[in-house]
């Protein structure tokens, strides 16, 4: 840590009033100077934004998410109208505005993308705390049950899931939390078992603290850095997975909008319509990037050896 | 009331080797403390001193049973606490502390010191809140930090102040007896006299016990009303702090304390060092009868045999237990031996 490094030896005990400053806070001031993590939040609020206000968004563009516009929004020939005024984006092969669905489709990445990746990372962090700390025994069941979860052909399971259970919101984050928490479970896992050698945990013990205490107030809080990078580009990958899902038709089921199921649905259109592919694909690819970059910038942040980017 | 307050009795601390993949079998064990028998009464400040690996650190957490013991009892203000369940070793815990070494690996650099020191107020459920925080500035005032530095971190804390920190942890829950594992090693010299001299006044204002280990053997005879020389996961010589440093009757207590420095130069210069030859025998292995002999100048057969007992030699006071056939004379030069 350099936070001392940084004074003068002799006015650390001149300085009043005295306040320390914590190793997040340092993170964050590092956070705000990066320029591209700045962007990527902006864009990423901005989005949680239109995720929100998506009824009153359509409100102002007059037209419903799975509303068909059968005079201005599809050609005499029955094909997709191209970007216009009517239409800023234009429309899809049944004459939906597509803006209006990307804004609505921004709904269903999120909540699937976050809500997976956070119960990802809930499911990780419990287990790969005990694993790494409750000993030998426990930790050869969980790294193995960890072991098989990573060895599963993810997308081939996903699939046959989904199908057994019938496809919904709720269903698609279990899914995909249930094949993402066995890679967060074994970074904790590592770092649990490098943790609770140190001399403070043996502190703790001789102080008779109890595992849990332990577990919760001494390792973890050590294993918040990781695990915030973690979740960050945890996010884009649950958000791309979720398109792949309803891309393959066992997510979101249509009419309702997702960016997966549109950009599925352009597939045949894309050589006379190549809005209707390329602008839910636009947004899916902006958000991933948005959320990578940011989950990098996140890293950096909390790494007190990395330069500071962007002054 | 008894007055003995700690009382070891054949302590053993072995630690297994395993080798294989899936179905681990034992193929050894380092014998780091092998069968350590000691007293400790009540407001002493009983040394331990040995080399790097000849298991004092070991011992430090036999006592405050970080480690469980192989074998052997520990006995601590009359009861037995070396089998004791996590639970009923609660009550125990307040009464045993223990100062670590590194001060800079033994305070959780994600914490707040007020939080770090408040710790054992909240694991034992005496004081809430502000009450809380007022005792915890109390101790920090009583270990000489300023108590304003009550939210500041530990990485904001020089080596010296930090052991300070790790002295007023210990101290919170007023304990009977602090094992100190080299507590002053990993610091300046400048710092060292400052903690010292802290423990010091400690042990007089609360009639503390002091377990205090270490390998630098001027700072132990400073602190300490009696010493134990540890060789191998063995005490091999014990006896009041003077006695011991006049007249050293083990010859590893003796080239033990002829390779420590001295600070007039004049003097170091005269002096005669017993060089030992060798390395130290690995634990998992140690040699039978005497564990020093294949280093020791005056091994005899005897000495591969039979192993000495811990006893007071001929001469000595009853205080004063030497484990070697063939204790080091008065006026004998094992230099030129």
């Amino acid at each position: 840590m350099s936070t001392t490094d940084r004074r003068p030896a002799l006015a650390v005990d001149t300085v009043a009033p005295v306040e320390g400053r914590s190793p997040w806070r340092l993170a964050w001031d590092r956070l705000r100077r990066d320029r591209v993590a700045v962007a990527c939040a902006a864009f990423i609020v901005l989005l949680v934004l239109v995720a929100i206000l998506a009824d009153p968004i359509s409100k102002l563009i007059g037209y419903g998410p799975t509303q068909q516009d059968r005079t201005g929004g599809i050609t005499p020939d029955g094909l997709p109208t191209p970007p216009s005024l009517h239409h800023l984006l234009g429309t899809d092969n049944l004459g939906r505005d597509i803006l209006v669905r990307i804004v609505y489709g921004s709904r269903v990445s999120l909540a699937v993308g976050v809500g997976a990746a956070v119960a990802a990372v809930v499911i990780g962090v419990v287990v790969g705390l005990c694993a790494g700390y409750l000993g030998p025994a426990v930790d050869s069941v969980l790294a193995r049950l960890m072991d098989v979860v990573l060895s599963f052909p993810f997308l081939l399971f996903a699939i046959a899931l989904v199908t057994v259970a019938g496809p919904s919101e709720l269903i698609e984050i279990a899914v995909i939390a249930f094949f993402s928490w066995a890679a967060v479970g074994r970074i904790v896992r590592g770092q649990t078992l490098a943790i609770r050698e140190k001399e403070y945990v043996e502190a703790a013990r001789s102080l008779g603290a109890g595992d849990l205490r332990i577990m919760f107030v001494d390792v973890l809080p050590n294993l918040v850095a990781p695990v915030i990078v973690y979740t960050t580009l945890l996010i884009p990958v649950s958000i791309v997975f979720e398109a792949t899902l309803s891309y393959l038709g066992v997510g979101i089921i249509p009419p309702t909008p997702s960016w997966g199921n549109m950009i599925s649905d352009a597939q045949g259109f894309y050589q006379v319509a190549w809005w209707f592919l390329v602008f839910p694909g636009v947004a899916l690819v902006l958000t991933t990037l948005a959320f990578n970059l940011l989950g990098d910038s996140v890293r950096d942040a909390l790494d007190p050896r990395t330069e500071i980017r962007g002054r | 009331m008894d007055d003995v307050l700690l009382r070891l009795s054949g302590v053993v601390k072995h630690f297994p080797i395993r080798q294989g993949i899936l179905l681990k079998h034992r193929i050894g064990s380092v014998q780091a403390v092998d069968g350590v028998s000691l007293e400790v009464r009540r407001g002493e400040t009983l040394g331990i001193v040995g080399e790097t690996g000849c298991g004092k650190s070991t011992l430090a957490r036999c006592i405050t049973r970080l480690h469980t013991l192989t074998a052997g009892t520990v006995t601590f203000d009359g009861e037995d606490i070396s089998t004791l369940s996590r639970r009923r070793l609660r009550p125990v815990r307040r009464e045993i502390q223990m100062i670590f070494q590194d001060p800079y690996g033994s305070l959780n650099p994600r914490r707040r010191v007020g939080s770090i020191i408040g710790d054992p107020f909240a694991i034992h459920g005496l004081a809430d809140g502000l009450e809380r925080k007022r005792k915890v500035q109390e101790l920090m005032e009583l270990v000489g930090l300023n108590p304003e530095h009550y939210n500041r971190f530990p990485a904001e804390f020089s080596g010296g102040q930090r052991q300070r920190i790790g002295v007023a942890r210990a101290l919170a829950v007023r304990p009977k007896l602090i094992v100190c594992d080299e507590p002053v090693s990993a610091l300046d010299v400048s710092i060292q006299a400052q903690i010292i001299n802290l423990l010091e006044g400690l042990q007089a204002d609360f009639g503390l016990t002091y377990v205090f280990i270490a390998h630098d053997l001027s700072v132990v005879e400073h602190v300490s009303d009696r010493v134990a020389v540890m060789y191998l996961g063995k005490v091999v010589e014990l006896a009041e702090a003077d006695q011991l440093y006049g007249g050293p009757r083990h010859p590893y207590a003796a080239a033990l304390l002829s390779a420590a420095s001295v600070p007039d130069p004049d003097l170091a210069d005269r002096r005669e060092r017993i060089i030992l030859t060798g390395d130290v025998p690995s634990p998992v292995d140690p040699p039978a009868g005497c564990r020093f002999h294949p280093r020791c100048p005056k091994a005899r057969d005897r000495c591969r045999i039979e192993e000495p007992g811990l006893v007071a030699r001929d001469g000595d006071p009853a205080a004063h237990l030497t484990a070697c056939h063939f204790p080091v004379e008065a006026g004998e030069n094992l230099a030129r031996a």
